[in-house]
C-alpha cells in the first residue's frame, strides 16, 4: 500500500516538473492532467473517495478541458515553442526554482522535526457524511459557492465578449 | 473506520509541500499566461490535498468539505482567467505577460 502511495507521488511530482519545465502547451497541460489523476490515487489511498471522484471529473475533467479550448482558440502553431524556447532560459528560471527550493527546504524541515503525531491510521470518510455536512452545517458556504459560480458565469460572459477595439488599444463600443 | 496500511500524514504534507513549490516556482518562471494559470491550478490543487489529508488523519469531515469549496473556486477562477487572457490575446496579439505594462508599474 504504502508502495503504491510513493509510486503515485513520484508520477505526481515528475509530471508537474515537466509541466513547468515544458515549452509545447498541449502537451504540458496532458502532464498536468496525469498529475492530476495521480493526485486523485492518492486522495483515494488517503479514505477519501468523493474527493478523488470530484478531482477526476472537476478538475481532469472540465477545468482542463477549458484549458484545452482556450489554447486551441488562441491557435498559435508551431512558432510558440520557439517562442518558449527563447523565454525560458536558464538565467531567467534559476532564480525563482532557487527561491522555490529554499521555500521547500523550509516547509520539509519544519515537518520533519516536529512531531504531529504518533498514530499514523486514517479514516474513511464516505460520500454520505460529506452531504450530510455540507448541506446541514455548511449550507450557508453552499449558498455562497453558488453565488461565486454565478458571479464567475457572468463575469466570464461579460469579459469574453469581443468589443470593438480601435487604433490606441482601448475599446469604444461596449 | 481507521485505515491502517496508509502512508503517514508527514508523507501528506511533504508531497503536498513539493507540489506547491513546483507551482510557485513555474509562476515565476513562465512568461507565457497559460503556463502561469497552470501553474496557478497547481498551486490550488496542492493546497486541497492537504485539507484532504489533513482531514483524513484527523477523521474530520471538514478537510474534504473544504476540497469542495476550493474545486468550486478553482473552476470560478479558471472561467474568469481565461476570458481575461481570451481578451487580453485579442488586444495584444501576444500571449506574454510582459506585454501588460500600461499602467507602467
Amino acid at each position: 500500500m504504502n508502495f503504491v502511495f510513493y509510486l503515485t507521488s513520484a508520477i505526481a511530482v515528475v509530471a508537474t516538473a515537466m509541466v513547468i519545465f515544458h515549452k509545447n502547451a498541449v502537451h504540458a497541460l496532458l502532464y498536468l492532467v496525469t498529475s492530476l489523476l495521480a493526485v486523485a490515487v492518492i486522495f483515494y489511498q488517503f479514505g477519501a473517495p468523493l474527493a478523488a471522484a470530484l478531482e477526476v471529473i472537476i478538475y481532469a475533467g472540465a477545468i482542463m478541458v477549458l484549458i484545452v479550448f482556450v489554447i486551441m482558440m488562441l491557435n498559435q502553431g508551431d512558432s510558440t515553442v520557439v517562442q518558449e524556447q527563447t523565454w525560458l532560459q536558464p538565467r531567467t528560471w534559476l532564480g525563482p526554482a532557487l527561491l522555490s527550493a529554499l521555500l521547500l527546504a523550509q516547509l520539509i524541515l519544519l515537518v520533519s522535526s516536529g512531531k504531529i503525531s504518533s498514530n499514523q491510521t486514517f479514516h474513511y470518510i464516505g460520500p454520505k457524511q460529506i452531504g450530510i455536512a455540507l448541506f446541514s452545517h455548511y449550507v450557508l458556504a453552499v449558498e455562497l459557492a453558488s453565488m461565486l459560480l454565478l458571479a464567475g458565469l457572468v463575469g466570464a460572459f461579460h469579459l469574453a465578449r469581443r468589443k470593438k477595439i480601435d487604433s490606441e488599444g482601448s475599446s469604444n463600443a461596449y | 473506520m481507521p485505515i491502517e496500511t496508509a502512508p503517514g500524514l508527514e508523507a501528506g504534507i511533504m508531497l503536498s509541500s513539493i507540489l506547491f513549490c513546483l507551482g510557485l516556482a513555474g509562476l515565476m518562471m513562465r512568461r507565457n499566461v497559460i503556463f502561469m494559470l497552470m501553474c496557478v491550478e497547481i498551486c490550488t490543487n496542492a493546497a486541497a490535498l492537504m485539507f484532504v489529508v489533513a482531514g483524513a488523519h484527523w477523521g474530520n469531515v471538514d478537510g474534504q468539505v473544504m476540497f469542495v469549496f476550493v474545486v468550486t473556486l478553482a473552476a470560478a477562477e479558471v472561467a474568469i482567467a481565461l476570458a481575461l487572457v481570451l481578451q487580453f490575446y485579442h488586444r495584444k496579439h501576444t500571449v506574454d505577460i510582459d506585454q501588460l505594462n500600461e499602467l507602467r508599474g
